[in-house]
């Protein structure tokens, strides 16, 4: 009989971290941003239809970063189970705060009773009535879950991006300006020699929970729009409140990225651009 | 149990994690229960230039009695379509929320929407889960309309689509009517719709065909000037959904109504 070598449980457990830790941390970086008229979720993604950042319910949105496959699976998970409270209860009765919960059960389980964990971040926004009763919740790939004063950023070097945003972000910021701060905040890492990049349009990933709708607050702001507030126009503030809900229509041609993989890899685009984390 | 791969379609996830939830999942004991139960009665829907509108009376009864005089049948099923019910009301009631779930479940899971088709081939399987139920007395029809966002011609981007209790879809062209007062409403439809109407006339006509089904048919309600009670009527345009204001609708009801007044025929 083979000899089993011996594991102290706070080696496995320091092991588990160390991946997942690694994991997420290869990854590009998402911001979770309150504003005076809602919830802004800005993330770097390479890809147009593989969402970092996606709807929940209602008032609740969801962000993540680190491998696709696994945050895919506790969205689905979390819409499903958002659906079915809705159903049974009403659609006043889902909250953040449960949802945020759940994840962090599942997370948890799967941190201790795999051998593989999740390698995963996840952000929880619940937007509320005004910006002090704004929900932002952080769910770790162990389970544990943090209330973020208004703010957060995750992925790579989210402790430099952290930075940005204490010392820049304010919860009465208007939308274009809180964009302009993510993306300042995403910028300053990741490029040459320490040095700020500045990342296009087109690699970002928008969306806001506004404040002022009611029913599904949730809307990806994307093309002219998403250009209009980079480029600091007051006039995109306004654009995104006025006119019905921008809901997703079908698609009216073939997606012409590849999906195959089921990794990271296929949002983070050439890993050879990234640098060491 | 929320995790698993799985559907993007919420009937299937509920059928696995909480069957009882789907109507047609419950066991019913033997015998006829028609007469338990309230009934809704007459919704129309008529396609326009540009979209489809939809109008219901707001009469529910329950054999000779009225349960209730403003139960709302017309309801959006999601930003793009509108739903209405007619048959036994609660199990109309749970099948529309549970319609609008299963939408916006699909959209957000998917990140797109299903065709207009698509919607109406999912009604049409909710519907048929229900056929033991519509077997003992508790059938529910619904009327199905929406904007087809995929429509090569804006002019013919409004469509309608009827059920029956073994399901369907069965698209209708122009104009259609379920519930008890359908004869009556679909008669009146037949001699006044126009291709190509505009949204506003087709919304006046839907509410004179709701006059007419109410004239001949005790289950459908009439314009209630007294307890101000009027249709509900929704339109489905490029823009979404939209129901309109109660005194929008007060206006053109009554202005049906004076006009019946010089000629009762219409």
């Amino acid at each position: 009989m083979a000899m089993q070598f011996y594991a102290s449980p706070e080696q496995i457990m320091r092991d588990r971290s160390e991946l997942a830790r690694k994991g997420v941390a290869r990854g590009r970086s998402a911001v979770v941003l309150s504003y005076s008229g809602g919830v802004l979720f800005v993330a770097e993604n390479l890809s147009s239809a593989l969402h970092k950042v996606s709807e929940i319910y209602d008032r609740i949105g969801f962000a993540a970063v680190g491998r696709y496959n696994e945050f895919e699976n506790l969205r689905r998970a979390g819409v499903r189970m958002a659906d079915l409270n809705g159903l049974s209860y009403d659609r006043r009765d889902v909250t953040g705060r449960a949802l945020a919960n759940a994840f962090a059960q599942t997370l948890g389980a799967i941190f201790t009773e795999q051998s593989k964990p999740f390698e995963v971040e996840i952000c929880v926004a619940q937007v509320g009535a005004t910006s002090e009763e704004d929900e932002l919740y952080r769910i770790t790939y162990d389970g544990s879950v943090n209330d973020e004063p208004g703010r957060m950023a995750m992925g790579g070097q989210a402790e430099a991006i952290t930075n940005v945003l204490k010392s820049d972000h304010r919860p009465d910021m208007s939308l274009s300006e809180a964009v302009r701060v993510a993306v300042r905040a995403l910028s300053t890492v990741g490029g040459e020699g320490g040095a700020a990049r500045t990342i296009a349009a087109n690699q970002l990933e928008v969306a806001v929970l506004d404040r002022a709708r009611v029913g599904r607050t949730f809307r990806r702001i994307t093309g002219a729009a998403l250009t209009a507030l980079l480029d600091g126009d007051a006039a995109g503030d306004a654009a995104p409140a006025g006119g019905r809900a921008k809901t997703p229509t079908v698609p009216t041609e073939e997606a012409h990225k590849p999906t195959t993989s089921a990794g990271s890899a296929d949002l983070e685009g050439n890993q050879n651009e990234q640098p060491e984390a | 149990m929320f995790t698993n791969a799985g559907t993007s379609s919420f009937t299937t996830f509920l059928s696995r994690v909480a069957p009882e939830m789907l109507p047609g999942r419950r066991p019913l004991p033997p015998g006829m229960a028609a007469d338990m139960a309230p009934h809704a009665t007459t919704i129309v829907a008529i396609s326009a230039a540009g979209g489809v509108v939809m109008a219901g009376d707001r009469r529910a009864t329950m054999g000779n009695l009225i349960a209730q005089r403003d139960i709302e049948k017309v309801h959006p099923a999601d930003a793009y379509s509108l739903v209405g019910i007619a048959g036994t009301a609660g199990i109309g009631i749970e099948l529309m929320r549970l319609f609008q779930v299963e939408l916006e479940h699909y959209e957000k899971i998917e990140g797109a929407m299903l065709s207009l088709d698509g919607k109406a081939n999912r009604l049409a399987s909710m519907i048929r889960g229900n056929l033991g139920a519509a077997m003992q007395g508790l059938a529910v029809i619904p009327l199905f309309a929406g904007f087809d966002l995929a429509a090569k011609d804006p002019a013919g981007a409004g469509r309608i689509f009827s059920f029956d209790v073994t399901g369907g879809p069965y698209e209708e062209t122009g104009y259609d009517a379920i519930g008890s007062g359908s004869l009556f409403a679909k008669s009146a439809l037949k001699k006044r719709f126009r291709a190509g109407l505009s949204i506003d006339d087709a919304t006046r006509l839907a509410v004179e065909a709701l006059y007419d089904a109410a004239d001949d048919d005790t289950a459908t309600g009439g314009p209630d000037l007294t307890r101000r009670i009027y249709p509900v009527v929704m339109t489905a345009t490029a823009e979404g959904t939209h129901r309109l204001t109660d005194a929008e609708t007060a206006s053109i009801a009554e202005s049906v109504v004076a006009a019946r007044m010089e000629n009762p025929g219409g």
